[in-house]
């Protein structure tokens, strides 16, 4: 456990706190990283899976293209669109942009395919708008699972991130190729705690998030069903797994 | 193309690396995963421990995970020991889940039935829960396989060989088509994997062939029956 002694050092050592190179400069960097690609990717897989979601078109297309990027590897397609571009954060924001697309554009259409039809039916019956019918019970009938593929693609991004630092120097994977370059051991395992630690607290920031947005309605016709059921559940209404962290 | 003539050597050795990295993890997380999901399907505590530990695991980035295992238990960080464990602990992770979804979906009557004519808990597992999931299962164990191939290559970044070091030397090197013969090479591997699953999958479950026309002929029907 001594190495593990020797990595808290590193994280509480005062000069890791001062300069450009500072923990919480690269912790925001890394944040603001991921957030800035995870709004990049919701401009343009949100306003399409609602699209297909809505008039159930294109849906094959969309499974088609998504499951083949999903194969592609991270680290392959950031070295790639690095040696086109040059080193920098152009790079990593283009290819974690691809990456984060189709998680969240699966979550946008299988949202709204999961609706139960009737309500959708009554809706119009009762002549809402095919726009009332999409931002009034379409759109927050589908948000939990729209925030279910958000969670997933910054799973997805804020581990690629680390990896982003092998073609730019920002984020805290600097310090995991840094201690790698210099046999620096503490460095590396307590840059990595330090990355695990925002991949966890994101993950728990974006799992409280799934269960707020769920409608007051529906949580509350869900939840009697969920108990009786428990003792043996059935494979509910989440999401498809979505293919695994870089 | 000239680079993958002059390179094929390099090419193939890259691939069977990265065949001995990705497919033992396939298999022992399913293995694993089998009594992990079964104990998180038959009690609910075991459940919401089981469940939660794996999600966590799973949001667990691979770089880091490949330099915190070492500390943890002892492998040293560019053996390929290190990345199957932790490409295992990735696989199992998706797996469990996969299996107690899986085992709780095998209809609740055909369990008790099993029950009714005298099977024991091991033998309703093996001979009807486990032949019934098998459907599900491999459709989880696909999702893994093509995971743990495109995971197997983040080992480059530190050092072991894999098809991933196609991307970290061409990219050291400036060699655009070296980086994009590992990325076709690491999607064409997934996709044989993925594709011997399949195979196995009609050999273990000869039924779901048949199932499927049942399935589609009942599709068709359906809309006589609502409009009669």
């Amino acid at each position: 456990m001594n190495i593990f002694a020797d990595a808290l050092n590193w994280i509480l050592d005062p000069a890791n706190y001062a300069g450009p190179g500072a923990i919480p400069v690269r912790a925001l960097e890394h944040l603001g990283f991921t957030f800035l690609t995870l709004l990049l990717a919701s401009a343009i897989a949100i306003p399409f899976g609602f699209a297909i979601g809505h008039s159930g078109r294109g849906r094959g297309l969309a499974v088609a293209t998504s499951g083949g990027l999903r194969a592609i590897p991270t680290l392959g397609l950031l070295t790639l669109v690095a040696l086109w571009i040059g080193i920098g954060l152009g790079a990593p924001y283009v290819a974690l942009t691809v990456l984060a697309i189709p998680p969240i554009l699966a979550g946008a259409y299988t949202g709204f395919e999961a609706i139960d039809r009737g309500a959708i039916d009554a809706a119009r019956a009762v002549g809402m708008s095919e726009v009332q019918i999409l931002t009034q019970v379409e759109i927050p009938l589908g948000l939990p699972l729209l925030i279910g593929g958000l969670r997933s693609a910054a799973l997805q991004v804020v581990a690629t991130a680390t990896l982003a630092a092998y073609v730019a120097d920002f984020g805290l994977g600097r310090y995991l190729f840094s201690g790698l370059k210099t046999r620096d051991y503490a460095q590396m395992l307590g840059g990595s705690i330090l990355v695990i630690l925002l991949a966890l607290a994101l993950e728990a920031v974006f799992a409280t998030l799934q269960r707020i947005v769920v409608p007051r309605g529906v949580a509350s016709t869900r939840l009697p069903v969920d108990r009786a059921r428990s003792a043996r559940p059935r494979p509910g209404m989440e999401p498809a797994i979505t293919k695994g962290n870089p | 193309m000239n680079w993958v003539w002059a390179n094929l050597d390099l090419i193939w050795d890259r691939t069977l690396d990265h065949l001995v990295l990705s497919v033992p993890p396939i298999i022992l997380s399913f293995v694993i995963a089998l009594p992990l999901g079964w104990l998180a399907n038959r009690y609910r505590l075991s459940r919401g421990v089981i469940l939660t530990a794996s999600g966590l695991l799973y949001a667990i980035p691979s770089f880091p995970m490949f330099i915190v295992l070492p500390a943890l238990v002892g492998t040293t960080l560019r053996s390929p020991l290190n990345l199957v464990i932790a490409l295992t602990i990735y696989g199992v992770a998706l797996m469990v889940r996969v299996v107690a979804d899986g085992l709780a979906s095998v209809d609740a009557d055909v369990q008790r039935s099993a029950v009714a004519v005298g099977f024991s808990t091991w033998t309703t597992f093996w001979q009807v829960e486990l032949p019934l999931s098998g459907p599900v299962l491999l459709a989880g164990l696909r999702v893994v396989a093509v995971s743990t191939v495109s995971l197997a290559t983040v080992g480059a970044v530190i050092g072991a060989q894999s098809l991933g070091s196609l991307f970290t030397d061409g990219f050291q090197r400036g060699i655009q088509a070296e980086i994009i013969t590992g990325i076709v090479a690491t999607v064409l591997l997934a996709l044989l994997l993925d594709g011997a699953l399949v195979a196995v999958g009609r050999l273990a479950l000869p039924w779901t062939r048949a199932r499927k026309t049942v399935k589609a002929d009942a599709r068709l029907r359906l809309p006589v029956e609502v409009t009669s």
